[in-house]
C-alpha cells in the first residue's frame, strides 16, 4: 500500500515540475486533481469535525428529547441557512440579517483587541528601549543593566524607520520639502523591509523544492530496489 | 556574450538550481548552524517549563507547507516528550489533521509518550476566530472530544486542564495569518504566552511582536527547523536540508551578480 501512494505522489510531483519545461495536459491533470482533493476533503472533514458535532448533533438530541438544552442551536442553524437565500432571487434580501451578524459580531470581537495587540502594544514596544537607556531598579529590586550602544543604536534607527515610513503613508499633506525627505527615506526602510520577505520568500519556496527532491531521491527511487527484490 | 545571457532560455537556471539541490544530497554535506535569539528563546521557554506542564501545539498548515513546518513539530514533539511536557495538539487547518495526526503517532512511538497522559489531539474545528476564543472559556466547549472521538472528560491528561489558565504556552506551527489570530485574541484577551513556528514567506510579518514579547520566541522557516533540530540535539531533516538551501542561496546569489552584469553590459553597448 506505501509503494502505491510512493508511486502516486512521485508521478504527481513529476506532473506538476513538468510545468517548469512548458504547459502540458499532464500538469493540468495533476493541478485539477489537487484542487478537486483539495475542496473535497475540506468539506468533509467541515462537515464531519464541525456540522456534525456543533450543529446536527445538539439538535438531533433536543428533537429526540435527549437533551432539550441543545434546542438553542436552532438559532444560528437558521441564521446559517439564510445564506443560502442568495440562491432564490427573491428572497435574496434575506442574506443581509446572516452578513450583519457575521460583522456586527466580527468587527465587535477584533477591533478593541486589534488595536491593542497591533497598535498600543507596538507603540510601546517601539518606545519601550528608550526607558532602558540607562541602570534601572525593578520593583522587586533586581537591576536592569542599560541598553548596549549597538541596542541604542537600533532603537533609535527603529524609530526613524517607524516615523519615515509613516510619513510615506501620509498623503493629506503634499510631499514636498521636509516632508518629501522623510517619505524618501521610508522608501528605502520599506525597500529593505521587502528585500529580507523577498529573500525568506526563496528560502521558503526552495525548501518545499528539497523535500520534493528528497522524496524523489530517497522514497520512490528507493522503491525500485523493493520492486526489483519483489519480482527477483 | 552578453546578450546571449541576458536572452538565455530561463530552463537553464530551473537545471542549475536542480543539480544545486541534488549534488550536496548525494554527498551529504554538512556545514555549521548557529543558533539565531529567536530560536534559542523559544527553547529556553520550553526547557524551563517544569515536569508536567501542559503546551498546546496548534498545527495550522497544510501539505504545501510540511517541508518547512514538519521538521519543527517533530523537533518540538521530541523535546516536550522528552521533558514530560504534556501536549494539547490541534489544528485550525482541515489540510492538518491527517498530517499532524501521522506525526504525533510517529514521534509519540519513537518517544514511547502515550496517547491521553502524555499527549492529546483534539483535531480540527472551523471558524479559527471563534476555535480560539470558545478555548479561552472552555476547550471542551469547542473540541468535546479528541480527534478519535473519546470525550474529553474521560482523557486523564485532561483531568485538570479547562481553559488557557492551565496552559503554559501555545505554540503556532504556520503557514498564513493564525499567529495574528493566536496574538490578537488568545493573548490580547487571555494572556495566554504564544511562541510560533512559521515559513520562510511569514517571517518578517512575525519579528514586529518578537520586539514587543507579544511572541516568546520564533523558528524562521527551514532555518528555524534547523536550529531547533540542533538544540534537541537530535538532527534530521531540517538540518539535511538547510545544507542543501545554502548551496541553492549561492547559487541564487551568484545568478543575480551575473544576471545583473549581464544586463548593464549589455545595455551600455546597445547605447554606443
Amino acid at each position: 500500500m506505501d509503494l502505491i501512494g510512493i508511486w502516486v505522489a512521485a508521478f504527481l510531483t513529476l506532473c506538476i515540475y513538468s510545468f517548469l519545461y512548458r504547459d502540458n495536459p499532464l500538469y493540468r491533470f495533476a493541478e485539477h486533481l489537487f484542487v478537486g482533493i483539495s475542496v473535497g476533503y475540506g468539506i468533509v472533514l467541515s462537515i464531519h469535525q464541525g456540522f456534525l458535532p456543533l450543529a446536527w448533533k445538539p439538535f438531533w438530541e433536543a428533537i429526540t428529547f435527549k437533551d432539550p438544552s441543545g434546542l438553542w442551536v436552532i438559532i444560528p442553524i437558521a441564521f446559517g441557512l439564510l445564506f443560502f437565500a442568495r440562491l432564490s432571487p427573491k428572497h435574496t434580501w434575506l442574506i443581509r440579517y446572516p452578513i450583519a451578524v457575521l460583522i456586527g459580531y466580527g468587527s465587535g470581537i477584533a477591533i478593541p483587541n486589534v488595536l491593542r495587540a497591533n497598535i498600543f502594544e507596538q507603540t510601546r514596544g517601539t518606545l519601550q528601549p528608550f526607558g532602558k537607556m540607562t541602570e534601572t531598579i525593578a520593583a522587586n529590586g533586581d537591576t536592569i543593566p542599560a541598553l548596549s550602544t549597538f541596542e541604542i543604536f537600533g532603537a533609535i534607527l527603529m524609530v526613524i524607520g517607524v516615523i519615515c515610513t509613516l510619513t510615506y503613508f501620509f498623503f493629506s499633506v503634499e510631499h514636498r520639502g521636509p516632508i518629501k525627505g522623510l517619505s524618501k527615506v521610508g522608501i528605502a526602510f520599506l525597500m529593505i523591509g521587502f528585500g529580507s520577505a523577498f529573500g525568506n520568500t526563496v528560502m521558503g519556496r526552495v525548501a518545499l523544492l528539497i523535500q520534493r527532491v528528497d522524496f524523489l531521491m530517497f522514497d520512490w527511487i528507493a522503491s525500485f530496489g523493493t520492486i526489483f527484490n519483489s519480482i527477483f | 556574450m552578453f546578450s546571449r545571457l541576458v536572452n538565455m532560455d530561463r530552463r537553464y537556471v530551473f537545471i542549475l538550481v536542480a543539480l544545486a539541490v541534488i549534488i550536496p544530497m548525494l554527498f551529504s554535506v554538512s556545514l555549521p548552524v548557529s543558533i539565531s535569539e529567536p530560536t534559542q528563546n523559544l527553547y529556553d521557554y520550553i526547557e524551563n517549563l517544569p515536569k508536567g506542564s501542559t503546551i498546546m501545539l496548534a498545527f495550522d498548515y497544510g501539505p504545501s507547507s510540511l517541508a518547512e513546518l514538519n521538521p519543527m513539530a517533530r523537533a518540538l514533539l521530541i523535546q516536550c516528550f522528552r521533558k514530560g511536557v504534556n501536549v494539547v495538539a490541534l489544528t485550525l487547518y482541515a489540510d492538518g489533521t491527517t498530517l499532524a495526526s501521522t506525526l504525533i503517532k510517529e514521534v509519540a512511538e519513537e518517544m514511547n509518550a502515550i496517547d491521553g497522559e502524555d499527549y492529546v489531539f483534539l483535531g480540527f474545528r472551523p471558524g479559527a476566530t471563534q476555535v480560539i476564543l470558545g478555548m479561552g472559556t472552555e476547550i471542551a466547549g469547542v473540541f468535546e472530544t479528541d480527534l478519535s472521538g473519546k470525550p474529553l472528560s474521560e482523557i486523564p491528561m485532561m483531568k485538570d486542564i479547562v481553559n488557557y489558565d492551565q496552559i503554559d504556552l501555545l505554540v503556532d506551527l504556520a503557514s498564513s495569518a493564525t499567529p495574528d489570530a493566536w496574538i490578537i485574541y488568545a493573548n490580547v484577551q487571555y494572556n495566554l504566552k504564544i511562541g510560533a513556528g512559521v515559513t520562510g514567506v511569514m517571517i518578517s510579518q512575525m519579528f514586529p511582536y518578537l520586539q514587543t514579547g507579544q511572541l516568546v520566541g520564533l523558528m524562521s522557516g527551514i532555518l528555524g527547523a534547523a536550529e531547533y533540530e540542533n538544540l534537541v540535539g537530535m538532527p534530521a531533516k531540517g538540518m539535511q536540508w538547510i545544507n542543501v538551501e545554502s548551496f541553492v542561496h549561492l547559487l541564487v546569489v551568484l545568478l543575480v551578480v551575473i544576471g545583473n552584469i549581464a544586463y548593464f553590459a549589455h545595455r551600455s553597448r546597445e547605447e554606443t
